[in-house]
């Protein structure tokens, strides 16, 4: 099978480490791997910002670039709803006849990382090992709108040698969302405190989650408060097989 | 009551008045400090979150309830001229007096003229966040009138002089000991205990004198009913049913929007409604009437409609569903930054995701330009209402026209969201400029990075971040330059 890579633009800038997870574990599982090096960002910033024009041009962007794909994966929650929820409005508002037809074409074919294993490969145990004490923040995104439900539960509990640790309040919002961090950074950090509260209170040795964006958020603040604990996206997980590999941040 | 009295005394100012309110950012900040106002939110919404929770579980059939109760309400926006009219009719032949207002001014202006027919010199109130919006208590006080709360929060805000943060449980802010402070002290009641049952029998002592001795009520409306003109109200404590029964003359304030068509759609609002709001089965009173009836309660019974912008959200294809909603506040129950926040930072009587979109929609776009942005777009908002509205989806519309309507005010170029943001887009059009952007941010950033690669403080907006998150410096290798490197040769580009 063949499968094109979205790497997201703050996953490729910022946290190459999952990219190079994804990568390592999709072609140990057989798929066929291709990177579009002009691939940039989906516009999500953009649009939850208020800026509908710039958003626009680079969903267009993202369209056409993808157009001929088999199928795209995508390791981060947010920016797959961006495409699911906010693109049909933007073309609809903005587009053509063409790119609704050719956006129509691709939707059914673009997958978030976890959905693309159990959905798409019928698969749950990877053949991971990761022997720590995990506990799995299920973005806002990812509840809400992928509705990604049990399956990186799923993924989780066949991963052998970890524990599975049941964070409380588990799809409250960890106060990230992207510009609102630095325009209410003040509500943004009480937020967060509350949240990493409910982390803390596992007594995890990581906290994963399947979007980088909260884990920065958390990660940051767990750095910046010494607490003994790390976040790692869950590619990174699904990718280890040996206790050698030590992944995480903070 | 002349008018000399109303050009002399000026309204007291809210500070819950859009206009006047400083932006969400500044006005939460106070509150954050507020260990017991973060507590007695965070308490209280956890409470009515987990009843609702456990009775939408409970109900098998909560996801068909959902759908009909927002198919109702859009059928009624679709055809809210209709059934306005249809609503005017009935009632008008059951002997109500409908009257229509289309700002805040005209409401205000059209009460008190009723009320001066009526010699009032003071009036009884139930609960309407209505009101509140177009302040109609200090300006009937301003105006000489003497206005009496009910509901058992509206008579705790008044008496403490205090504000609403919540549309359904307006001083959910507050805990009991701080009721009984006020209780005490404005009630001249030395050594009255927090138990809140003392407290229901102090306020039903301060009550009962108002509702035998004023003849002349205000309250609001939960639902208006076309087909037969009825008006519903919905309520906990029954003051609102003592407030539409003993007096002589009763007004009823209602936004234009809560018509439903039907009577029998109640079956399907009241359920939705009741379990949304206070996680009951059925809330304890429901009250309907049409228009008056000889020798039973009210003889004098006014309707007044207010516009005060709806129409103008009824207009716009995206915004219109703001109008569905049946105030349950089910939304800011679960809203993880009113939870931190409580109402007031939202600098409205509709604070919550709903007044985030509400709120700066009633002011025409002009005041409450920081409500759209106060939310992270979690989502939980559109999960929980029972009719269904898509406020993340309202919100960034909002944020957009915002966005559009500083296009021409040159400060943006100072803000550095706007100045990023346009960067951003530019950089993002070629994968080149990008490769670009990640050497030279990377480089930039390698000044503010620690030797063990994090980066604790920056300057402008990122020392927003910095100041309560590190952030991990740039690695030395993007993911395309590692693949580059690795693959390039092979498949890179297809």
């Amino acid at each position: 099978m063949r499968a094109s890579l979205f790497i997201t633009c703050y996953n490729d800038t910022l946290f190459p480490e999952t990219g190079r997870a994804v990568v390592k574990l999709l072609e140990r599982l057989g798929i066929e791997l291709d990177f579009r090096t002009e691939q940039t960002c989906c516009g999500q910033m953009h649009a939850n910002t208020g800026f509908r024009g710039e958003a626009f041009s680079l969903a267009k962007r993202f369209i056409q670039l993808y157009g001929q794909t088999e199928l795209v994966v995508i390791p981060s929650s947010s920016c797959v709803a961006m495409i699911r929820d906010q693109y049909p409005g933007l073309i609809e508002e903005l587009g053509s006849d063409s790119l609704r037809r050719e956006f129509a074409a691709l939707l059914p074919r673009i997958y978030e990382l976890s959905e693309f294993l159990i959905d798409q490969l019928n698969l749950e145990d990877v053949n991971a090992y990761f022997p720590h004490r995990v506990t799995y923040h299920a973005s806002c995104h990812g509840v809400r709108s992928l509705h990604l439900g049990d399956r990186p539960y799923r993924l989780l509990s066949r991963v052998r040698g970890l524990t599975l640790l049941t964070l409380p309040n588990v799809d409250r919002c960890c106060g990230f969302g992207g510009t609102f961090s630095v325009k209410n950074a003040d509500v943004s950090s009480a937020m967060l405190a509350a949240k990493l509260q409910d982390v803390v209170s596992t007594d995890a040795e990581y906290c994963t989650a399947l979007d980088n964006s909260c884990l920065m958020h958390l990660g940051g603040a767990m750095h910046r408060q010494y607490q003994g604990m790390k976040v790692i996206h869950l590619a990174e997980i699904l990718a280890s097989t040996d206790s050698s590999l030590k992944g995480g941040r903070g | 009551m002349s008018e000399s009295v109303t050009e002399r005394l000026s309204p007291k100012r809210s500070r819950l008045d859009p206009e006047f309110a400083p932006p969400f950012p500044e006005a939460a900040l106070p509150i954050l400090r507020d260990p017991q106002v973060r507590k007695n939110v965070a308490h209280a919404t956890d409470v009515i979150q987990a009843k609702r929770g456990k009775l939408v579980i409970e109900k098998t059939d909560w996801r068909q309830l959902r759908e009909a109760a927002s198919a109702i309400r859009s059928h009624a926006l679709e055809n809210l001229g209709a059934y306005l009219e249809e609503f005017e009719l009935r009632c008008t032949a059951a002997g109500g007096i409908v009257h229509w207002a289309s700002d805040a001014g005209e409401a205000r202006q059209i009460i008190l003229e009723l009320l001066r027919q009526e010699n009032a010199s003071s009036v009884i109130k139930i609960k309407t966040m209505t009101s509140a919006e177009i302040q109609l208590n200090s300006h009937l006080q301003a105006a000489g009138v003497e206005v009496f709360e009910t509901d058992l929060a509206e008579i705790i805000l008044q008496l403490g002089d205090e504000e609403p943060s919540h549309i359904v449980v307006p001083a959910l802010h507050m805990n009991r000991s701080q009721v009984r402070e006020i209780f005490s002290r404005r009630m001249g009641l030395e050594g009255l205990s927090d138990d809140p049952e003392a407290l229901t029998a102090a306020a039903r002592n301060y009550l009962r004198d108002k509702f035998l001795k004023i003849p002349t009520a205000i309250g609001g409306a939960n639902f208006l009913i076309a087909e037969s003109g009825s008006v519903v109200v919905v309520e906990s404590e029954g003051n609102g049913r003592m407030c539409l029964t003993v007096p002589r003359t009763l007004i009823t304030l209602a936004g234009i929007e809560k018509v439903l068509p039907r009577f029998r759609d109640l079956e399907v609002m009241l359920q939705v409604l009741a379990r949304s709001a206070t996680g009951e089965r059925m809330n304890p009173y429901t009250s309907m009437w049409t228009g008056i009836k000889p020798d039973d309660g009210p003889q004098h019974f006014h309707v007044v409609l207010l516009d005060n912008g709806r129409s103008s959200i009824l207009a716009r294809k995206t915004e219109r569903q703001t109008l569905k909603c049946i105030r349950c506040a089910a939304c800011m129950n679960t809203c993880p930054v009113y939870r931190q926040t409580g109402g007031h930072a939202y600098g409205s009587v509709y604070p919550g995701p709903i007044g985030a979109i509400l709120t700066p929609q009633l002011e025409r776009m002009k005041h409450a330009q920081s409500l759209p942005f106060a939310s992270s777009l979690c989502g939980a908002c559109y999960e929980v209402c029972p009719v269904k509205i898509n406020i993340p989806e309202v919100l960034i519309e909002l944020r957009a026209q915002v966005v559009d309507g500083e296009r021409h005010n040159l400060k943006r170029l100072l803000d550095p969201i706007y100045l990023g943001m346009k960067v951003a887009s530019f950089v993002f059009q070629k994968a080149w400029r990008f490769r670009m952007a990640q050497l030279l941010g990377r480089k930039a950033l390698r000044f503010f990075t620690r030797r063990d690669g994090w980066i604790h403080s920056l300057p402008s907006l990122g020392a927003k971040w910095t100041q309560t998150r590190d952030l991990r410096g740039f690695p030395d290798q993007t993911f395309r330059g590692w693949w580059a490197a690795e693959r390039g040769s092979r498949n890179g580009r297809v």
